[in-house]
């Protein structure tokens, strides 16, 4: 059962890294990364890597997303390319 | 130039695939990584520093240095932030919006007024969105919880995963928390910036200074057990101890800058208003 979970959170993860290149909205691509940070939070916790979850999941799906969020409030929510 | 940037990305991805040829093989027990060191750590952490958390005990004792000088990145991210972003002008295009609360007229000012925050009056961000009483209320319930649990994972991370890294992230969440459900001011009147500049400064003082402390007790830079000797426990406890003392540092440093970023970006510097 564990390399179905394995495959099943990182197709995930590929979509979301994916997505969160291609969107022209820059909030979209915010949220999709903050997605991406948790996906890989799960993917470190199914490991055994708690510590490792634990930093990914408040550095990488929460703080570091605020920051992108606020930086997108403060710039512009469209991307030039 | 957008596809000179798409060459040199995947000439540097070349080059990386190329280089991990010679790792030893994923997970391949005679690397010379799982044949010196994991065993001793594995099997000697323990009774070497009392802390049953193999990895507190990895990252806070034996590559002490390692997280020193990550803690001294985090502190230099948040002054680069200061650095770039923050700003004295007193000029804003937007001008001041000020609200009368007996009768509820704003007043548009394009200079700063010099009416003081009270009862009678209260700044309004240009961008003023009203305040929610459901999310207010949450919020201000959480906080203390989610602060007494950081404090927790700070305290515990020598038993359980987390450490000051996690602890300090998630203390600084809570302020940004405070200055997203109410506003920038409020969460500023609580932690002024001296305070978090302070603060981030001391975190990582606490933690090179337990090194220095052991250096003076007659040890090796950040060699824990030194500190035996003026504490009542011995040496493997030390250690412990030590590890706790740097963890607080670390979780001081994080929470300071993890404000100040936020703080420096969604004011744009200006520490007013924002997000």
């Amino acid at each position: 059962m564990h390399w179905q979970i394995d495959l099943f959170i990182l197709a995930l993860i590929i979509v979301c890294a994916l997505a969160a290149i291609n969107v022209r909205d820059l909030l979209g691509a915010a949220i999709l990364f903050g997605a991406y940070s948790f996906l890989m939070c799960l993917l470190w916790a199914v490991m055994g890597a708690v510590d490792v979850a634990f930093t990914e999941a408040s550095v990488g799906a929460g703080v570091s997303t605020v920051f992108f969020v606020a930086a997108v409030f403060q710039t512009t929510r469209r991307s030039k390319d | 130039m957008k596809r000179i940037g798409l060459i040199l990305v995947i000439l540097c991805g070349a080059v990386l695939l190329y280089a991990t040829k010679d790792f030893p093989a994923w997970g391949d027990p005679a690397s010379p990584a799982s044949t010196h060191l994991s065993p001793h750590y594995i099997q000697h952490a323990l009774e070497e520093t009392e802390v049953s958390n193999l990895v507190t005990a990895v990252l806070a004792d034996y590559r002490g240095y390692d997280t020193m000088f990550e803690t001294v990145v985090i502190f230099a991210a948040g002054l680069a932030c200061f650095l770039l972003l923050r700003t004295f002008a007193a000029r804003r295009k937007e001008g001041w919006y000020v609200r009368h609360i007996p009768t509820g007229v704003v007043i548009h000012f394009q200079r700063r007024p010099s009416i003081p925050e009270s009862r009678v009056f209260e700044r309004l961000d240009t961008q003023w969105v009203p305040h929610d009483l459901i999310i207010k209320t949450i919020s201000r319930i959480l906080i203390p919880f989610i602060q007494l649990f950081s404090l927790y994972v700070v305290a515990h991370g020598d038993f359980s995963p987390g450490g000051g890294f996690q602890g300090g992230v998630m203390f600084g969440a809570t302020l940004v928390l405070m200055a997203i459900s109410f506003d920038l001011r409020t969460a500023l009147s609580k932690v002024g910036e001296k305070f978090l500049a302070l603060l981030a400064a001391s975190g990582v003082i606490v933690y090179g200074g337990i090194g220095v402390l052991c250096m003076l007790l007659g040890g090796e830079f950040l060699d824990y057990s030194e500190l035996a000797r003026i504490l009542p426990v011995h040496a493997e406890e030390a250690r412990a101890l030590g590890m706790i003392g740097v963890e607080i540092g670390v979780g001081m440093a994080v929470t300071a800058v993890m404000a100040i970023i936020y703080v420096n970006i969604a004011s744009a510097g200006r520490h007013d208003e924002g997000l």
